[in-house]
């Protein structure tokens, strides 16, 4: 973790969500700290995306609370964006909303994430690739304190996430943010984040990666073995995903207890 | 004598107020696909046409009141994921029907109803004129000051609440500056054809523009383009001026829309 400041950028107090009178989320008690990368792993379903979308203030919890630092700013790459081509909208034009950035910070963001020839393409004309590389460049571009990345690499080819995963590292030491990820890609998950949690609806468990993968909360999500990779994938074609009505993890789970 | 007492030169600075404010509203409601939402609003004004002709009221002001209550619980309604053709169109269209039996059934008055389906341009007073301008202005403003967040609503909610921006209040904006709109452009052409007036020259600006800023000033300038032209041939041909401006804003789309498809080859 990081030997800079500790101090907490968001704090999430048994936060539960309620979308279509359908329980998503159930007391998710969390906390993020500067300079601390968490990735937030579970099966489809089980409301990862939610969590991000009510961090940002889209969806209201129905109980608990969330506090987060006096004006933190927010970077947030959603999962899937469509810009119709009814709106004209450069690269370089989408990158200054809502807040106008030079064209040095513009061309270097884009740089960063492997898209400087995008600057002058109309945004709906992108490929889904190259949109995402777009939509990282926008989350480098306004400096946040939390960055918050919901499956950021989706559609990237394997250089283009290596280097991805290079820049939040770096951003990480440059700004001290705190970054949440949703992710699938087990393999970054272990070597890249400093502490991963395990949701189905609740906490299933949290912990440093390795913890987390020896846990056999996480076990009874994702299957045992090959250090959890082939497991997700054993996990996702073979089991149904209407996991808020049988938790797989069983009566033992320990919900929302931290492992030691 | 002053040269506002032609009521040509009246209706040709009304038209273009009208189009000043309708024009870069309107490409909200193309990029958002607001159109039907627009018709309900702008059809229920008649409504208020019929409500204050029944209380002696203003009828700008009444049609601005009903076409702000319309756009209210419309943005509401959609909120709350009811935003379905049906609904907007039985809305839209009830409440014109409504407007127009009420009026028929105000025994003490006799208006001539099609001055308000097709407006009225050429009868445009000096006070018309300037609640005109005052609304244009006002609508302007608006959209100026919201600028950037109702842009970065209109690219994706989700992205809006991490900088900060409500989509809620950034809608209600809209629906503000859609009843203005409307209210504004009852007497230039009617209530039947204000949505033309919001999204034909914003898509005829589609082909020509690179960023949102660029289409919505191209929109103002074949707004304008449309009015001088479309009265300038309703006074030609005799043939009544707010249909006649929407046909020359319908050949500038049909213009512009050929040069997007020639240069797509």
């Amino acid at each position: 973790m990081s030997n800079l400041s500790q101090q907490n950028v968001l704090t999430l107090d048994k936060v539960s969500v309620k979308a279509q009178g359908r329980q998503i989320l159930k007391n998710i008690s969390l906390t993020l700290k500067r300079g601390e990368i968490v990735t937030v792993v579970g099966p489809n379903g089980s409301g990862k995306s939610t969590l991000l979308k009510t961090i940002i203030g889209a969806n209201q919890p129905s109980s608990g609370s969330m506090r987060h630092a006096k004006k933190i700013r927010i970077g947030y790459v959603p999962q899937k964006l469509h810009i119709d081509y009814t709106l004209p909208l450069t690269v370089r034009r989408f990158l200054s909303l809502p807040v106008k950035v030079s064209d040095s910070a513009v061309h270097e963001a884009l740089q960063a994430a492997g898209a400087g020839h995008l600057c002058a393409r109309q945004m709906s004309q992108l490929s889904g690739g190259q949109f995402q590389r777009v939509l990282l460049a926008r989350a480098l571009l306004c400096k946040p304190d939390l960055l918050l990345l919901d499956e950021a690499t989706q559609g990237l080819d394997q250089p283009g996430s290596a280097e991805f995963y290079r820049q939040i590292e770096k951003l990480r030491q440059e700004l001290d943010c705190a970054i949440l990820m949703v992710s699938h890609e087990l393999h970054v998950v272990m070597s890249a984040s400093d502490r991963v949690i395990c949701l189905n609806g609740h906490v299933c468990c949290e912990g440093a990666p390795e913890q987390v993968a020896s846990a056999p909360q996480y076990q009874a999500l994702f299957g045992s073995g090959t250090q959890g990779a082939l497991a997700l994938y054993r996990h996702e074609h073979t089991h149904s995903h209407d996991h808020l009505d049988k938790m797989p993890c069983g009566e033992e789970c320990s919900h929302g207890r931290e492992l030691s | 004598m002053s040269f506002l007492d032609d009521f040509f030169i009246r209706a040709v600075l009304a038209g273009i107020g009208v189009g000043l404010a309708a024009a870069p509203l309107g490409c909200f409601v193309v990029w958002r696909k607001m159109a039907y939402f627009g018709d309900a609003t702008a059809h229920a004004a008649i409504l208020g046409v019929a409500f204050s002709l029944a209380f002696e009221f203003h009828i700008f002001g009444g049609a601005l009141v009903i076409s702000l209550i319309m756009a209210l619980l419309v943005s509401s309604l959609s909120e709350k994921g009811y935003s379905s053709d049906t609904l907007l169109g039985v809305m839209a269209h009830s409440t014109l029907a409504f407007g127009l039996v009420w009026v028929s059934l105000l025994s003490h008055v006799r208006v001539d109803l099609m001055s308000y389906l097709f407006g009225d341009i050429l009868a445009v007073t000096r006070f018309d004129l300037m609640v005109v301008w005052l609304c244009a202005a006002s609508c302007l403003s608006l959209l100026w000051w919201r600028w950037s967040s109702l842009l970065t609503v209109t690219v994706n909610s989700d992205l809006a609440y991490a900088s900060g921006i409500s989509p809620k209040r950034e809608q209600l904006i809209l629906s503000l500056a859609l009843a203005l709109v409307v209210a504004m452009a009852i007497k230039v052409v009617g209530v039947l054809l204000i949505t033309s007036m919001l999204i034909i020259p914003a898509s005829a600006a589609r082909p020509l523009s690179n960023t949102p800023e660029k289409m919505a000033i191209l929109a103002i300038v074949i707004s304008a383009l449309s009015v001088v032209l479309g009265l300038h041939f309703s006074y030609l041909f005799d043939t009544p001026s707010g249909p006649t401006i929407v046909c020359v804003a319908t050949m500038f789309f049909l213009a512009s829309a050929m040069y997007g498809a020639l240069r797509r080859l």
